[in-house]
Formats: structure tokens, sequence, C-alpha cells
């Protein structure tokens, strides 16, 4: 695009649609048709896990923001309700939990060893790579608690120095990776069961990887609820303690 | 309706209430999420002790959830498009940029290897214990290939 069509469209925005009165409806109808494009490519893909709608919605977001030269902070406030709707949506999760609790208990061993596992392998080799491929001291902190969900994530990279910013989006980004290419790997590996694709889902992906296995199983869903709920609990408690025998 | 957002958002308030009363690590929703759980699994016991009672209990069939309707489809039309609901926090990634290239390859390979490790360690660990003991139970759509 030219400066000059780039130039006309923000002139366009500034005095149409970014006028006080429409700004907000406009970012909202912009995120709901851009999402809603993102599901139909989905599905028209044949349900892809890789053509995941929230990367699609961001990119697409992200450089209507550019164009119309928007500062994000405007951007947040105009669609700050379809962020609210996070909390009732989140709390939603306990109703496929409730239906799957009988499957849940059968499996609660299990579940705390399979739960013990991933957050530590998650911690320890965030770090670690970071480090090994030369990352600053600060960025490894911040993806230290990356797989938690996000409130929990940037509480913990608080306490234990790193950015919060990077840490929200390392577990978006994570998020996004784990529903693009979790189902693939996992199948790949012979694991065909919900629960263990819903947990690891919740473990290592938090909210977004949730939501991809979420639409596909209720089963799933219960696993996945259970993985972010609980893994928050237990990385909040262990990153702390793996800092303290890393070196530096 | 009203009343299924109702439960919700009630559930949310204390979550977010005893999260900032007790000051707990976990944030308001999800424990919002435990405790609605927990009062749905209370009142489904219940009700099936009481129907057992009966000579013609429909000894709680699948598909019948612990929720009532309304609440049960408003919980499965917000989790159905969960993922719209993370694209505001998500478009805030444009304004980390600037540090995310600065750091790519070390980023890139941190998030990619300790995603995928983290998510192959919970899996294998969760499908190893649960083939190895007792046939599991059927499960719904395993994508057509027996455990």
């Amino acid at each position: 695009m030219t400066d000059q069509a780039s130039g006309s469209i923000h002139s366009f925005y500034v005095h149409t649609l970014g006028t006080p009165g429409t700004e907000s409806l406009f970012w909202l109808c912009a995120t709901l048709a851009v999402f809603g494009l993102g599901m139909r490519l989905q599905i028209r893909l044949g349900r892809a896990p890789w053509a995941n709608p929230v990367l699609f919605s961001i990119i697409l977001i992200a450089a209507a923001l550019f164009v119309t030269e928007t500062p994000y902070a405007t951007y947040f406030q105009s669609v700050h309700i379809i962020n609210f709707l996070l909390g009732p949506a989140t709390v939603a999760l306990a109703i496929p939990l409730a239906d799957s609790i009988r499957l849940v208990t059968k499996s609660l061993p299990t579940m705390t060893l399979a739960l013990l596992a991933g957050s530590v392998t998650s911690v320890v080799s965030g770090i670690a790579l970071v480090l090994l491929f030369g990352g600053s001291h600060e960025v490894a902190l911040s993806m230290a608690p990356k797989a938690v969900t996000t409130p929990i994530a940037i509480a913990i990279t608080s306490q234990i120095g790193g950015s919060p910013a990077l840490t929200a989006a390392f577990a978006i980004l994570g998020g996004i990776i784990a529903a693009m290419i979790g189902e693939t790997t996992l199948r790949r590996l012979g694991i065909t069961d919900w629960r263990a694709h819903g947990l690891a889902a919740g473990i290592a992906g938090s909210g977004i990887a949730a939501a991809q296995v979420a639409q596909r199983d209720p089963v799933g869903a219960a696993f996945a609820a259970l993985g972010i709920g609980l893994n928050g609990l237990v990385t909040a408690i262990l990153v702390p303690v793996i800092l303290h025998f890393l070196p530096g | 309706m009203p009343e299924a957002f109702f439960t919700l958002l009630v559930f949310q308030l204390i979550g977010t209430a005893a999260q900032a009363a007790l000051n707990l690590p976990v944030p308001g929703p999800v424990i919002g999420m435990f405790l609605l759980a927990a009062l749905l699994i209370w009142r489904k016991s219940r009700a099936s002790r009481r129907e057992a009672h009966s000579p013609l209990s429909p000894d709680s069939e699948p598909g019948t959830s612990a929720a009532s309707p309304a609440l049960a489809a408003l919980s499965r039309t917000l989790i159905a498009c969960l993922g719209l609901l993370f694209v505001p926090a998500g478009v805030g990634i444009i304004t980390e940029l600037p540090v995310l290239s600065a750091n790519a390859l070390p980023i890139a390979v941190a998030l990619f290897g300790s995603t995928i490790l983290g998510l192959m360690v919970t899996a294998l660990v969760m499908h190893r214990a649960t083939t190895g003991g007792a046939a599991p139970e059927k499960l719904p759509d395993t994508g057509g290939q027996v455990l």
C-alpha cells in the first residue's frame, strides 16, 4: 500500500468510523467480523487446528490498527466488553467439568502425576531454551510461567522479576502454538484420549489451546478447565522453588 | 437466559471477592469455576440419591447435564466462541514487538520447544497411566482409534 492510499484510509477513518460515537462499535464489529471469517476459514479447511482463528484475527486487527493509526489502548478500550466476557466464560467451564466428574475422579492420581510432570517440564524447558539460545535473563524469567493462564502468569512474573507485558505476550503466543499443533502432535504419538488432550492443552497452552479442545469435545473441555486451574496453582508454587536451584 | 448469566456472574463475583479477601494466588473466575462445579456436582448427587428411592428412576442418562438447560446452553455458547474472547488481549502483542524481534531466536525456540514438550509430557504421562490400568471407559469421539 502506498503512503497516499494509507493516508486517505486514515483520514476517512478519523472523520467517519473513528469518531467518539462510532469508534467502539466499529472495532467491535471489526473484531467479530474478522473472528467469524477466521472460524469459517477453519471450518472450510476441514477444522484444521493450524488455521487458528485467534491468530488470524490478531494479525488482521493489528494491520487495521496500523493503517488507521489507532493506538492499541484505544482499541482495547473499544472492545473491552469482549475481554470482560472472559470472566463468565471461564466460570462456564464449570458445566462440562461437573458433567464429567466421574471421569475426573477416576483419573485423579494419574492426573496429579501428569500435572506435576507437565508443569515442571514447561517451566524448566522454557527457561533453559531461552538461556541456551542467547536470550536475556529477563526474557528467560518472563518465559518461566508462560503456560499458565494470563492473570496468574503475570502475578508470578512480577514476583520473580520478569516483565508482565512480555509474559502476557508469551502466554498468548504459546497458547496459539499449542492450539495449532497440539492435537496433531499428540495424535501422531498415538494419543487419542480426550482426557489427555484436554489436560495437556490446559496445562501447556492454557485458555487459547483449551478453547480449541473445548469446542471439539465436552470431556476435553472438562479436563482443559481442570488443567488451567490446577496448573496455575502448581506453577505459582513451583516457579520460585525451581528458580532457587537455578544458577545465576 | 438472564438467570443463567446471573449464575455465571455471581460465581465470578464470589470467586473474585474470595480472591481479594483471602489473597489467593488463583484468579477470581477460576475460583468461581471450581465453586460452581462443586455446587452442580453436589446438587446432582443429591437429586440422584432421591431418585434412587423411586422405582422409576431414570438413572442419570448420559447427555443430561447437571446444569439447568438454560445454563448448559449459555455455557456451550460461551465455550464455542472462547477463542474470540482472547483477541482483545492478543492484539496487545503488537506493543511488545520491539522486544520480541530483538530476541526473536531464543523466544521462538523456547515458545515452540517448551510448549510442545509440555504438551507431550502431560499427555504421555496421562496416556501411559490410563492405558496401563483397567480397560478405559468408552469415550466419545476419539478419532475412530480405540485406545
